[in-house]
Protein backbone atom coordinates (compact mmCIF):
# COMPACT_ATOMS: atom_id res chain seq x y z
CA UNK A 1 0.00 0.00 0.00
CA UNK A 2 0.91 3.36 -0.43
CA UNK A 3 -0.06 5.67 2.06
CA UNK A 4 -0.27 9.75 1.35
CA UNK A 5 -0.61 11.90 4.53
CA UNK A 6 -1.81 15.63 4.55
CA UNK A 7 -4.03 18.65 4.81
CA UNK A 8 -6.41 20.63 3.17
CA UNK A 9 -7.36 24.02 3.62
CA UNK A 10 -10.52 24.01 5.35
CA UNK A 11 -10.78 24.10 8.83
CA UNK A 12 -14.62 22.64 8.73
CA UNK A 13 -13.26 19.49 6.66
CA UNK A 14 -13.10 16.49 8.90
CA UNK A 15 -10.53 13.97 9.00
CA UNK A 16 -11.47 11.51 6.10
CA UNK A 17 -9.16 8.78 4.72
CA UNK A 18 -9.73 5.83 1.87
CA UNK A 19 -8.60 5.14 -1.53
CA UNK A 20 -9.29 8.56 -3.41
CA UNK A 21 -10.86 8.69 -7.12
CA UNK A 22 -10.35 11.32 -9.43
CA UNK A 23 -12.97 13.12 -11.65
CA UNK A 24 -12.30 16.34 -13.64
CA UNK A 25 -10.53 18.95 -11.11
CA UNK A 26 -11.99 16.91 -8.21
CA UNK A 27 -10.78 14.22 -5.88
CA UNK A 28 -13.66 12.14 -4.43
CA UNK A 29 -12.78 10.61 -1.00
CA UNK A 30 -15.21 9.17 2.09
CA UNK A 31 -17.55 10.79 0.30
CA UNK A 32 -16.44 14.29 0.00
CA UNK A 33 -15.33 16.53 -3.49
CA UNK A 34 -12.20 18.12 -2.93
CA UNK A 35 -10.21 20.98 -5.54
CA UNK A 36 -7.01 19.86 -6.72
CA UNK A 37 -5.59 22.84 -7.49
CA UNK A 38 -2.53 22.69 -4.71
CA UNK A 39 -1.78 21.38 -1.31
CA UNK A 40 -1.98 17.53 -0.50
CA UNK A 41 -4.84 17.26 -2.91
CA UNK A 42 -2.73 17.94 -6.09
CA UNK A 43 -0.20 15.29 -4.48
CA UNK A 44 -2.86 12.79 -4.65
CA UNK A 45 -4.15 13.28 -7.64
CA UNK A 46 -0.48 13.54 -9.37
CA UNK A 47 -0.38 9.74 -7.61
CA UNK A 48 -3.47 8.51 -8.46
CA UNK A 49 -2.98 9.03 -11.92
CA UNK A 50 0.69 7.46 -11.88
CA UNK A 51 -0.79 4.62 -10.41
CA UNK A 52 -3.07 4.14 -13.08
CA UNK A 53 -0.18 4.33 -15.15
CA UNK A 54 1.46 2.05 -13.82
CA UNK A 55 -1.10 -0.27 -13.10
CA UNK A 56 -0.75 -0.44 -9.32
CA UNK A 57 -2.98 -0.21 -6.87
CA UNK A 58 -4.34 3.14 -5.67
CA UNK A 59 -2.67 5.13 -2.76
CA UNK A 60 -4.57 5.18 0.51
CA UNK A 61 -5.21 8.56 1.51
CA UNK A 62 -5.31 10.78 4.90
CA UNK A 63 -6.64 14.00 4.82
CA UNK A 64 -8.21 16.48 7.85
CA UNK A 65 -9.02 19.77 7.40
CA UNK A 66 -6.17 22.45 8.43
CA UNK A 67 -6.12 26.05 7.51
CA UNK A 68 -2.81 26.87 9.79
CA UNK A 69 -3.51 26.58 12.71
CA UNK A 70 -2.44 23.53 13.85
CA UNK A 71 -5.95 21.83 15.17
CA UNK A 72 -6.72 19.71 12.36
CA UNK A 73 -2.58 18.54 12.07
CA UNK A 74 -2.75 17.22 15.72
CA UNK A 75 -5.95 15.39 15.16
CA UNK A 76 -4.21 13.57 12.03
CA UNK A 77 -1.41 12.81 14.10
CA UNK A 78 -3.46 11.33 17.14
CA UNK A 79 -5.15 9.33 14.66
CA UNK A 80 -2.12 8.09 13.00
CA UNK A 81 -0.11 7.15 15.78
CA UNK A 82 -2.83 4.71 16.78
CA UNK A 83 -4.19 3.74 13.20
CA UNK A 84 -0.84 3.85 10.36
CA UNK A 85 1.17 1.42 11.59
CA UNK A 86 -2.18 -1.61 11.40
CA UNK A 87 -1.94 -0.62 7.72
CA UNK A 88 1.37 -1.73 7.01
CA UNK A 89 1.77 0.22 4.09
CA UNK A 90 4.91 0.01 1.61
CA UNK A 91 5.67 2.97 1.08
CA UNK A 92 4.64 6.45 3.22
CA UNK A 93 4.43 10.02 2.01
CA UNK A 94 3.66 13.09 4.89
CA UNK A 95 3.20 16.45 3.38
CA UNK A 96 1.32 19.33 4.11
CA UNK A 97 1.25 19.51 8.43
CA UNK A 98 1.63 21.43 10.90
CA UNK A 99 5.68 21.34 11.77
CA UNK A 100 5.73 19.56 15.48
CA UNK A 101 8.57 18.34 16.69
CA UNK A 102 6.77 16.28 19.31
CA UNK A 103 4.15 14.52 17.40
CA UNK A 104 6.97 13.62 14.41
CA UNK A 105 8.78 11.62 17.16
CA UNK A 106 5.71 9.73 18.70
CA UNK A 107 4.92 8.78 14.58
CA UNK A 108 8.20 8.15 14.00
CA UNK A 109 8.62 6.20 17.17
CA UNK A 110 5.32 4.06 16.72
CA UNK A 111 6.24 3.04 13.25
CA UNK A 112 9.45 1.63 14.37
CA UNK A 113 7.93 -0.39 17.13
CA UNK A 114 5.88 -2.23 14.78
CA UNK A 115 9.10 -3.33 12.82
CA UNK A 116 11.03 -3.01 9.91
CA UNK A 117 10.35 0.37 8.51
CA UNK A 118 8.30 1.16 5.35
CA UNK A 119 10.25 3.49 2.63
CA UNK A 120 9.28 7.47 4.30
CA UNK A 121 9.31 10.39 2.00
CA UNK A 122 8.35 13.67 3.44
CA UNK A 123 7.92 17.14 1.76
CA UNK A 124 6.62 20.26 3.35
CA UNK A 125 5.79 21.06 6.57
CA UNK A 126 6.49 17.47 8.00
CA UNK A 127 9.69 17.34 6.09
CA UNK A 128 10.81 20.53 8.43
CA UNK A 129 10.04 18.92 11.54
CA UNK A 130 11.84 15.67 10.54
CA UNK A 131 14.77 18.28 10.07
CA UNK A 132 14.12 19.74 13.34
CA UNK A 133 13.82 16.48 14.94
CA UNK A 134 17.04 15.46 14.40
CA UNK A 135 16.09 12.13 13.04
CA UNK A 136 16.24 13.55 9.38
CA UNK A 137 18.89 10.51 8.07
CA UNK A 138 15.84 7.85 8.98
CA UNK A 139 14.26 8.92 6.16
CA UNK A 140 14.39 7.68 2.49
CA UNK A 141 13.63 10.97 0.37
CA UNK A 142 13.12 14.61 1.24
CA UNK A 143 11.68 16.59 -1.75
CA UNK A 144 13.12 20.40 -0.79
CA UNK A 145 12.62 23.58 -3.31
CA UNK A 146 15.96 25.30 -3.37
CA UNK A 147 14.78 27.88 -0.88
CA UNK A 148 13.91 24.60 1.63
CA UNK A 149 17.41 23.10 0.69
CA UNK A 150 19.30 26.22 1.88
CA UNK A 151 17.24 25.38 5.20
CA UNK A 152 18.04 21.91 5.31
CA UNK A 153 21.76 23.33 5.14
CA UNK A 154 21.40 25.18 7.89
CA UNK A 155 22.18 23.52 11.02
CA UNK A 156 20.45 26.08 13.33
CA UNK A 157 17.52 27.11 11.53
CA UNK A 158 14.15 26.03 12.95
CA UNK A 159 12.15 26.62 10.03
CA UNK A 160 13.27 28.31 6.25
CA UNK A 161 11.88 31.60 7.75
CA UNK A 162 14.89 31.75 9.94
CA UNK A 163 17.39 30.09 7.12
CA UNK A 164 20.94 32.66 7.51
CA UNK A 165 21.51 35.27 4.89
CA UNK A 166 25.48 33.87 4.07
CA UNK A 167 23.46 30.28 3.34
CA UNK A 168 20.78 31.66 1.19
CA UNK A 169 23.14 33.68 -0.88
CA UNK A 170 24.94 30.23 -1.78
CA UNK A 171 21.57 29.24 -3.87
CA UNK A 172 23.80 29.18 -7.01
CA UNK A 173 26.09 26.32 -5.45
CA UNK A 174 23.57 23.42 -4.57
CA UNK A 175 26.23 20.83 -4.65
CA UNK A 176 27.75 23.26 -1.60
CA UNK A 177 24.18 23.39 0.24
CA UNK A 178 23.99 19.48 -0.41
CA UNK A 179 27.26 18.86 1.37
CA UNK A 180 26.19 20.96 4.49
CA UNK A 181 22.79 19.21 5.00
CA UNK A 182 24.22 15.87 4.65
CA UNK A 183 27.26 17.08 7.41
CA UNK A 184 24.74 18.64 9.60
CA UNK A 185 22.59 14.96 9.41
CA UNK A 186 19.78 17.10 7.96
CA UNK A 187 19.18 15.12 5.21
CA UNK A 188 16.98 12.37 3.94
CA UNK A 189 18.88 9.01 2.55
CA UNK A 190 18.25 10.43 -0.79
CA UNK A 191 17.14 14.31 -1.50
CA UNK A 192 15.47 15.40 -4.67
CA UNK A 193 15.96 19.13 -5.11
CA UNK A 194 13.49 20.75 -6.77
CA UNK A 195 14.94 23.86 -9.60
CA UNK A 196 15.75 25.24 -12.54
CA UNK A 197 17.50 21.88 -12.81
CA UNK A 198 16.85 18.99 -10.19
CA UNK A 199 19.50 17.50 -8.39
CA UNK A 200 18.69 13.51 -7.50
CA UNK A 201 22.04 13.35 -4.78
CA UNK A 202 22.52 10.79 -1.53
CA UNK A 203 25.58 11.53 1.31
CA UNK A 204 28.12 9.95 -1.10
CA UNK A 205 27.39 11.68 -4.64
CA UNK A 206 25.03 13.36 -6.95
CA UNK A 207 23.38 10.87 -9.20
CA UNK A 208 21.23 12.77 -11.53
CA UNK A 209 20.38 16.17 -12.75
CA UNK A 210 17.75 16.28 -14.69
CA UNK A 211 17.28 20.20 -16.45
CA UNK A 212 14.99 19.39 -19.45
CA UNK A 213 13.02 20.29 -20.98
CA UNK A 214 13.32 23.49 -19.71
CA UNK A 215 10.15 24.95 -18.21
CA UNK A 216 10.86 28.12 -16.48
CA UNK A 217 7.20 29.10 -15.60
CA UNK A 218 6.98 26.11 -13.34
CA UNK A 219 8.53 27.45 -10.49
CA UNK A 220 5.76 29.93 -9.97
CA UNK A 221 2.78 27.86 -10.03
CA UNK A 222 1.37 26.38 -6.81
CA UNK A 223 1.35 22.61 -6.37
CA UNK A 224 3.90 21.91 -9.02
CA UNK A 225 6.42 20.26 -6.61
CA UNK A 226 3.37 18.10 -4.67
CA UNK A 227 2.79 16.94 -8.40
CA UNK A 228 6.56 15.87 -8.08
CA UNK A 229 6.34 14.47 -4.48
CA UNK A 230 3.47 12.33 -6.07
CA UNK A 231 5.04 10.59 -8.92
CA UNK A 232 8.10 9.95 -6.99
CA UNK A 233 5.95 8.54 -3.91
CA UNK A 234 4.32 6.27 -6.83
CA UNK A 235 7.13 5.46 -8.78
CA UNK A 236 8.86 4.03 -5.39
CA UNK A 237 5.66 2.09 -4.52
CA UNK A 238 6.36 0.20 -8.29
CA UNK A 239 9.21 -1.15 -7.11
CA UNK A 240 12.09 1.17 -8.51
CA UNK A 241 14.64 2.49 -6.08
CA UNK A 242 13.87 6.03 -4.46
CA UNK A 243 16.39 7.67 -6.41
CA UNK A 244 15.46 5.82 -9.78
CA UNK A 245 12.05 7.17 -9.00
CA UNK A 246 13.03 10.44 -8.04
CA UNK A 247 15.07 11.05 -11.35
CA UNK A 248 12.25 9.78 -13.54
CA UNK A 249 9.63 11.44 -11.73
CA UNK A 250 11.57 14.68 -12.26
CA UNK A 251 11.57 14.36 -16.00
CA UNK A 252 7.67 13.32 -16.17
CA UNK A 253 6.67 16.33 -14.29
CA UNK A 254 8.66 18.57 -16.33
CA UNK A 255 7.32 16.75 -19.65
CA UNK A 256 3.79 17.77 -17.84
CA UNK A 257 4.39 20.87 -17.61
CA UNK A 258 5.54 21.36 -20.88
CA UNK A 259 2.66 19.50 -22.59
CA UNK A 260 0.54 22.04 -20.72
CA UNK A 261 1.73 24.69 -22.50
CA UNK A 262 2.04 26.78 -19.27
CA UNK A 263 2.60 31.08 -18.36
CA UNK A 264 3.01 31.82 -14.45
CA UNK A 265 -0.71 32.07 -14.28
CA UNK A 266 -1.32 28.52 -15.22
CA UNK A 267 -2.82 26.55 -12.47
CA UNK A 268 -2.25 23.41 -11.59
CA UNK A 269 -5.00 21.28 -12.18
CA UNK A 270 -4.01 22.04 -15.84
CA UNK A 271 -0.66 20.11 -15.48
CA UNK A 272 -1.94 17.22 -13.45
CA UNK A 273 -3.94 16.34 -16.70
CA UNK A 274 -0.69 16.07 -18.66
CA UNK A 275 0.70 13.69 -16.15
CA UNK A 276 -0.24 10.32 -17.95
CA UNK A 277 0.92 11.02 -21.42
CA UNK A 278 4.45 12.68 -19.73
CA UNK A 279 5.00 9.70 -17.59
CA UNK A 280 4.50 7.28 -20.17
CA UNK A 281 7.15 8.73 -22.81
CA UNK A 282 9.28 8.60 -19.36
CA UNK A 283 8.66 5.06 -18.98
CA UNK A 284 9.19 4.05 -22.68
CA UNK A 285 12.62 6.34 -22.50
CA UNK A 286 13.89 4.42 -19.82
CA UNK A 287 13.14 1.05 -21.07
CA UNK A 288 14.73 1.81 -24.44
CA UNK A 289 17.68 3.05 -22.41
CA UNK A 290 17.66 0.77 -19.71
CA UNK A 291 19.26 2.80 -16.70
CA UNK A 292 20.37 6.11 -17.29
CA UNK A 293 21.01 7.76 -13.44
CA UNK A 294 24.44 6.97 -13.65
CA UNK A 295 27.13 8.93 -11.04
CA UNK A 296 28.38 12.36 -12.32
CA UNK A 297 29.74 14.25 -9.53
CA UNK A 298 31.27 13.19 -6.04
CA UNK A 299 31.90 15.93 -3.40
CA UNK A 300 35.04 17.92 -2.88
CA UNK A 301 36.49 16.39 0.59
CA UNK A 302 37.46 18.91 3.22
CA UNK B 1 10.47 -4.81 22.64
CA UNK B 2 14.38 -4.63 21.11
CA UNK B 3 13.32 -2.19 18.68
CA UNK B 4 11.28 -0.01 21.45
CA UNK B 5 14.36 -0.40 23.74
CA UNK B 6 16.72 0.68 20.17
CA UNK B 7 14.61 3.95 19.45
CA UNK B 8 14.27 5.08 22.89
CA UNK B 9 17.99 4.70 23.11
CA UNK B 10 18.50 6.58 19.97
CA UNK B 11 16.78 9.23 21.56
CA UNK B 12 18.39 9.37 24.20
CA UNK B 13 21.61 9.75 22.15
CA UNK B 14 20.28 12.60 20.38
CA UNK B 15 21.55 15.07 22.53
CA UNK B 16 24.02 17.34 20.09
CA UNK B 17 20.60 18.11 18.37
CA UNK B 18 18.79 21.18 19.52
CA UNK B 19 16.81 21.33 22.59
CA UNK B 20 13.69 23.05 21.40
CA UNK B 21 13.70 23.44 17.53
CA UNK B 22 10.16 24.39 17.31
CA UNK B 23 10.01 26.57 20.37
CA UNK B 24 10.39 30.37 20.49
CA UNK B 25 10.28 33.26 23.23
CA UNK B 26 8.11 36.34 23.48
CA UNK B 27 9.97 38.99 25.73
CA UNK B 28 8.29 42.39 27.33
CA UNK B 29 8.45 45.22 28.72
CA UNK B 30 7.54 44.22 31.92
CA UNK B 31 6.57 41.00 33.96
CA UNK B 32 2.63 42.09 33.85
CA UNK B 33 2.63 42.44 30.40
CA UNK B 34 3.81 38.83 30.87
CA UNK B 35 1.23 37.44 32.80
CA UNK B 36 -1.47 39.46 30.13
CA UNK B 37 0.01 37.39 27.21
CA UNK B 38 0.45 34.15 28.92
CA UNK B 39 -3.39 34.37 29.92
CA UNK B 40 -4.64 35.46 26.44
CA UNK B 41 -2.30 32.79 24.58
CA UNK B 42 -3.40 29.85 27.02
CA UNK B 43 -7.31 30.74 27.01
CA UNK B 44 -7.08 30.51 23.12
CA UNK B 45 -5.49 26.95 23.31
CA UNK B 46 -1.89 27.03 23.26
CA UNK B 47 0.78 25.51 25.04
CA UNK B 48 3.12 28.02 26.48
CA UNK B 49 5.36 28.25 29.48
CA UNK B 50 6.69 31.16 31.52
CA UNK B 51 10.15 31.23 32.01
CA UNK B 52 13.69 33.22 31.96
CA UNK B 53 15.10 34.46 29.37
CA UNK B 54 18.46 33.25 27.74
CA UNK B 55 21.42 35.11 28.37
CA UNK B 56 21.50 36.37 24.53
CA UNK B 57 17.74 38.23 25.03
CA UNK B 58 19.35 41.09 26.86
CA UNK B 59 16.01 42.91 26.04
CA UNK B 60 12.76 42.99 28.60
CA UNK B 61 12.20 41.80 31.50
CA UNK B 62 13.62 38.75 33.66
CA UNK B 63 10.47 36.87 32.25
CA UNK B 64 9.76 35.09 28.42
CA UNK B 65 7.22 32.78 27.34
CA UNK B 66 7.98 30.18 25.91
CA UNK B 67 5.43 28.84 22.49
CA UNK B 68 5.11 27.04 19.49
CA UNK B 69 7.07 29.02 17.06
CA UNK B 70 5.71 28.04 13.99
CA UNK B 71 2.13 29.46 15.15
CA UNK B 72 4.29 32.97 15.44
CA UNK B 73 2.06 34.78 12.85
CA UNK B 74 -1.02 33.63 14.74
CA UNK B 75 -0.06 34.27 18.20
CA UNK B 76 1.05 37.67 17.38
CA UNK B 77 -2.16 38.72 15.82
CA UNK B 78 -3.68 37.78 19.02
CA UNK B 79 -1.40 39.88 21.39
CA UNK B 80 -1.71 42.89 18.78
CA UNK B 81 -5.92 42.36 18.75
CA UNK B 82 -5.58 42.35 22.81
CA UNK B 83 -3.25 45.42 22.46
CA UNK B 84 0.41 43.65 23.67
CA UNK B 85 3.25 44.03 21.88
CA UNK B 86 6.18 41.85 22.82
CA UNK B 87 9.79 43.22 22.19
CA UNK B 88 11.15 40.60 20.55
CA UNK B 89 10.21 37.54 18.96
CA UNK B 90 13.32 34.66 18.93
CA UNK B 91 13.61 31.08 18.67
CA UNK B 92 14.46 29.45 21.61
CA UNK B 93 17.74 27.53 20.65
CA UNK B 94 19.27 30.49 18.52
CA UNK B 95 18.24 33.73 19.82
CA UNK B 96 20.46 35.47 17.52
CA UNK B 97 18.60 34.20 14.85
CA UNK B 98 16.76 36.66 12.40
CA UNK B 99 14.11 36.52 9.45
CA UNK B 100 15.23 36.15 5.73
CA UNK B 101 15.91 39.73 4.42
CA UNK B 102 17.10 38.05 1.16
CA UNK B 103 14.47 38.35 -2.00
CA UNK B 104 14.48 36.75 -5.23
CA UNK B 105 12.92 38.50 -8.18
CA UNK B 106 12.37 36.40 -11.44
CA UNK B 107 10.68 38.97 -14.41
CA UNK B 108 8.53 36.39 -16.69
CA UNK B 109 8.11 39.17 -19.16
CA UNK B 110 4.17 39.57 -18.40
CA UNK B 111 4.43 38.32 -15.04
CA UNK B 112 6.89 39.03 -12.11
CA UNK B 113 7.34 36.17 -9.04
CA UNK B 114 9.08 37.38 -5.39
CA UNK B 115 10.46 34.75 -3.33
CA UNK B 116 11.34 35.35 0.35
CA UNK B 117 12.88 32.12 2.10
CA UNK B 118 10.65 29.01 0.78
CA UNK B 119 7.76 31.18 -0.38
CA UNK B 120 6.69 32.52 -3.79
CA UNK B 121 4.39 35.35 -5.41
CA UNK B 122 3.75 35.86 -8.44
CA UNK B 123 1.76 38.61 -10.12
CA UNK B 124 0.47 39.46 -13.70
CA UNK B 125 2.09 43.01 -13.70
CA UNK B 126 -0.46 44.66 -15.89
CA UNK B 127 -3.47 43.91 -14.07
CA UNK B 128 -1.56 43.56 -10.71
CA UNK B 129 -3.17 40.19 -10.15
CA UNK B 130 -2.08 37.60 -8.13
CA UNK B 131 -1.60 34.44 -10.19
CA UNK B 132 0.04 32.02 -8.13
CA UNK B 133 2.10 31.23 -4.62
CA UNK B 134 4.01 28.70 -4.40
CA UNK B 135 6.78 27.27 -1.85
CA UNK B 136 5.98 26.62 1.64
CA UNK B 137 5.16 23.58 3.49
CA UNK B 138 2.70 24.91 6.51
CA UNK B 139 -0.73 23.70 6.15
CA UNK B 140 -1.70 27.75 5.51
CA UNK B 141 0.12 28.11 2.22
CA UNK B 142 -2.55 25.98 0.82
CA UNK B 143 -5.14 28.37 2.55
CA UNK B 144 -3.70 31.64 1.43
CA UNK B 145 -3.08 30.26 -1.91
CA UNK B 146 -6.88 29.94 -2.44
CA UNK B 147 -7.97 33.26 -0.81
CA UNK B 148 -5.19 35.62 -2.67
CA UNK B 149 -4.97 33.84 -6.36
CA UNK B 150 -7.12 36.34 -8.58
CA UNK B 151 -7.04 38.83 -6.22
CA UNK B 152 -5.80 42.46 -6.87
CA UNK B 153 -2.62 43.49 -5.18
CA UNK B 154 -3.63 46.62 -4.54
CA UNK B 155 -7.05 44.81 -2.51
CA UNK B 156 -5.42 41.81 -1.34
CA UNK B 157 -5.40 41.23 2.77
CA UNK B 158 -2.06 41.02 3.62
CA UNK B 159 -0.93 37.81 4.25
CA UNK B 160 -0.22 38.83 7.98
CA UNK B 161 -3.51 39.26 8.43
CA UNK B 162 -5.20 35.75 7.27
CA UNK B 163 -2.27 33.51 7.53
CA UNK B 164 -1.06 31.75 10.92
CA UNK B 165 2.75 30.31 10.57
CA UNK B 166 5.80 31.59 9.26
CA UNK B 167 5.34 30.54 5.97
CA UNK B 168 2.54 33.48 6.00
CA UNK B 169 4.85 35.50 7.72
CA UNK B 170 7.37 34.30 4.73
CA UNK B 171 4.63 35.30 2.21
CA UNK B 172 4.10 38.62 4.07
CA UNK B 173 7.64 39.87 3.54
CA UNK B 174 7.36 38.48 -0.52
CA UNK B 175 4.20 40.37 -0.61
CA UNK B 176 5.88 43.84 1.06
CA UNK B 177 8.77 43.59 -1.23
CA UNK B 178 6.84 42.99 -4.80
CA UNK B 179 4.48 46.08 -3.92
CA UNK B 180 7.98 48.11 -2.86
CA UNK B 181 8.96 46.80 -6.70
CA UNK B 182 5.46 47.90 -8.00
CA UNK B 183 5.85 51.04 -6.54
CA UNK B 184 2.59 50.88 -3.98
Amino acid sequence: MLALIGTIPDKDFPLVSGIGTLKGDFLFLDGHQITVNRGTPALIAAAVMACDTLGLSMPFSFLVGDEGLGDGSRKLYGHLKAQLTSLRAKVITFHYLQPDVDWHNQILLALEEKGKLPVLVADAGFMYAAKMSGFAATYDLFTPDIGEMAFLADEVAPHPFYTRGFILHEEENVPSLIKKAFEGKNAAKTLLIKGSKDYICTKEMILATVDTPNVETLEAIGGTGDTLTGMVAALTYGGYSVARAATMAARANRLAGKLANPTPATQVAEIIKEIPKALEAVLDDAAKAQEQTCPTTRYAHG
Amino acid sequence: MALVFKAFKRKKGNTSKAKSPDRGFLSFHNTSEVIKAESVIRKNGWRVRVMGPPPELRTGCDLVIEFPLVEQLNILRLLKANKIAPIEVVPVDDPLLKPVDLFRATDYGEHLMVRAANMKLTIEKETLRIVNISGGGCPDVPYLGARLVGKDLRQAPPPREIGHTLCGYALQLAYEEIKRQCSL
